[in-house]
């Protein structure tokens, strides 16, 4: 490998590492304004115009906050749980193709971290191990409300992680390919040719399989705070515990990445040729991609303030006897389709 | 060069992390060493350019199977284990013998042989899915289908097991 | 025995759930244009309605005297017992009537009941709609006659908080 493709590479690692942490800060900051709009309210308006730097003064925060390792604890497991949730969250971004190619100083540049030939299950791979960040945190606290939502959420993202995988092979099994550039290749061309018409069924789904694999509302029952205080991270305090936020956001942010990547087409903008625009075109396809991408994570946040909690036993039912037959009757059509397809 | 400082890397923390699962009193941290051993092992999966492989050893054995072993342990509640001193001394003196005629057999291998291993004739590498999946579903066809069959079976029998009345 | 009667047998659009899920979502996205109810206190402030129980203040005729007569019907009527008169001759009319000459009203004991102004025979004590009046010490939370007779001048003819829109509010 030569110098400047190094360079490259290190720059792009930095970029999505960077834009990542900021969109974080910016979840942050829309959790609170969008949620108080919905609910009739202002929200933080006061750090900054129009309280944009009330994610700031937050970390500052939790960063002055006593550092608390309860009696009990386990304290190495304790400490490196939050850890063990944020890398795994912060890593899967590298896969996920945020633009077209752009060529820069004579050489194509694909606007990808690391184009790996498994990506899709390099995401699912990596999202199935911030499992024992939660775990870990919930047994280590040695509190029971800890250990019930760290169980809990266990349990809820093994079952949700076979409807989710399901749903993806769907899409797979369409394009072909494990690697999320040649999904989003798939999917270029007319509106029309989106995975999201393709596959409306495999995607909703995903989105309902992404929400319990993100612990958000209506499938927050990790940290159901009205019977387990805050579940997994009851024990936590200071920078700890603003970690397990941290993750908690970069898991949407990623998770809406994913969505745009496998139905919405990636960076595609609809009826839009973006290889042969240049530059322009790489601006446009950006564009696009963080603006679908902004709709999801707005998304999250407008089903949080609408749907209540499910019950446990309901969350359960759902993923087991609605969600898996419903992937598995549609990978069995689509595989059906396929294969006439071929025959004809 | 650096690759295969990479593999020793791997190697390394693949061993330790394996004899630290045996070593450790606490039942989680065996859980916990064990997850690291399968990351260490789906590295030399990566440097043998089996991308899938590494995947998937994350996918299902890290991030699958374990999580439900560290379900269960952290349920059952074990706590530290005590140490037997006067117990399956047979056992112990066989497990001795058989780890010494392993060491002894690799390096046999290593000093006698040609110094070089075979190379494999199939790259899971550029077409890994490809190549796997015709490997299944052609070559090792039966194998794969009693695998799903003994799958099957376990299925039934777990809900054999778990369920009163049927 | 609780009997379930159900009032309607769901269709299988309503058991599909998502037209109420998106009917749901859309009712939030409703709130999320409407005008928002924040008051930003400091900046802009709560204008309480007519008849609110906030601070104290002693009225006065328009030629200037103070209405109490110190009788001590409020200090009487008070539940908290906050209330601390000294009668004496007043200064005009060659001291033929009774004038309070301390006044004192404690307000961290004071629960704004309102017992004061309903007991008062010359609705000399009213409570005003300031409720803004808090304070780092305790000393500054004794108010005395004349602090009472300076919060009259400051309600006397219009609403305290509105002190440019709303200037309906007349006293008697």
């Amino acid at each position: 490998m030569d110098l400047l493709g190094f360079i490259i590479i290190l720059v792009k690692v930095l970029v999505v590492f960077a834009a990542t942490m900021l969109t974080v800060l910016v979840m942050i900051y829309l959790e609170r304004r969008v949620s108080a709009f919905m609910q009739g309210r202002l929200g933080p308006n006061r750090v900054g115009p129009q309280g944009l730097l009330q994610p700031i003064a937050d970390g500052i925060k939790f960063m002055m906050k006593e550092d608390i390792v309860p009696a009990g604890a386990d304290k190495p497991i304790f400490i490196l749980a939050p850890a063990i949730l944020l890398i795994p969250a912060l890593m899967t971004f590298a896969v996920i193709p945020f633009g077209s190619d752009i060529t820069l100083f004579g050489r194509q540049i694909p606007l990808q971290v690391a184009d790996v030939n498994v990506g899709i299950l390099y995401v699912l791979a990596l999202t199935s191990i911030g499992v024992y960040g939660i775990v870990l945190a919930g047994w280590s606290s040695n509190s029971k409300y800890s250990l019930l939502g760290g169980l809990r959420s266990s349990a809820q993202l093994i079952s949700y992680e076979l409807a989710m995988g399901l749903a993806v092979v769907s899409i797979i099994l369409l394009s072909g390919s494990l690697k999320l550039n040649d999904i989003v290749a798939d999917q270029q061309g007319y509106l029309f040719s989106w995975n999201v018409f393709k596959q409306p069924l495999a995607f909703i789904i995903f989105l309902v399989a992404v929400y319990a694999e993100t612990n958000r509302l209506p499938f927050d029952l990790s940290e159901a705070e009205q019977e387990l205080v805050g579940g997994y991270h009851t024990e936590y305090s200071s920078i700890k515990f603003a970690m397990f936020f941290m993750a908690e956001y970069a898991n949407m942010i990623t998770a809406a990445a994913l969505t745009v990547t496998l139905f919405f087409g990636g960076w595609d903008f609809p009826l839009v040729d973006e290889s042969s625009l240049g530059i322009l075109g790489t601006v446009l396809s950006v564009c696009s991609f963080i603006l679908k991408m902004g709709f999801f994570l707005f998304l999250f946040i407008w089903v949080r303030w609408t749907f209540p909690r499910f019950r446990y036993d309901q969350l359960m039912k759902l993923g087991w006897k609605v969600m898996l037959p419903l992937a598995l009757f549609n990978i069995f059509i689509t595989a059906g389709y396929l294969t006439v397809r071929a025959l004809v | 060069m650096p690759l295969s400082l990479l593999f020793y890397f791997a190697a390394l923390i693949a061993v330790g992390s394996a004899i630290l699962v045996v070593l450790n009193r606490n039942a989680v941290y065996s859980a916990i060493f064990l997850v690291l051993c399968f990351f260490s092992l789906a590295m030399i999966y990566l440097l043998l350019e089996a991308y899938f492989l590494a995947v998937l050893e994350i996918f299902i054995y890290a991030g699958a199977i374990m999580v439900l072993f560290l379900f269960v342990v952290m349920l059952l509640n074990l706590g530290r284990e005590k140490a037997l001193p006067h117990f399956m001394k047979f056992q112990r003196a066989l497990s001795l013998m058989l780890v010494i005629l392993f060491f002894f057999g690799v390096s046999l291998i290593m000093v006698v042989g040609s110094g070089e291993l075979h190379q494999p004739t199939i790259k899971f590498s550029s077409g890994s899915v490809y190549a796997l999946g015709e490997a299944l579903f052609t070559k090792f066809l039966l194998p794969f289908e009693v695998a799903s069959l003994l799958l099957l079976v376990a299925l039934i029998g777990t809900v054999y097991l778990a369920k009163r009345k049927i | 025995m609780a009997i379930i009667t159900k009032s309607y047998e769901p269709t299988f659009w309503d058991k599909l759930y998502f037209p109420a899920l998106f009917k749901g979502l859309m009712v939030t996205l409703r709130y999320f244009f409407k005008r928002k109810v924040t008051i930003q206190y400091p900046e802009e402030k709560y204008i309480p309605p007519d008849g609110y129980r906030g601070l104290h203040r002693l009225n006065k005729y328009s030629d200037g005297r103070i209405r109490c007569v110190a009788c001590e019907m409020c200090s009487a009527a008070c539940p908290v017992d906050c209330i601390h008169i000294i009668p004496g001759p007043s200064p005009w009319d060659e001291g033929k009537e009774r004038y309070p000459v301390r006044f004192d009203i404690d307000l961290l004991r004071c629960i704004f009941c309102g017992f004061c102004e309903m007991a008062c025979p010359e609705e000399a004590i009213e409570l005003t709609e300031i409720y803004d009046f808090s304070d780092l010490t305790r000393e500054n939370l004794l108010i005395d006659r004349d602090g009472l007779l300076e919060v009259y001048e400051l309600t006397k003819n219009k609403n305290y908080y509105s002190q440019t829109k709303k200037s309906e509010k007349s006293e008697t």
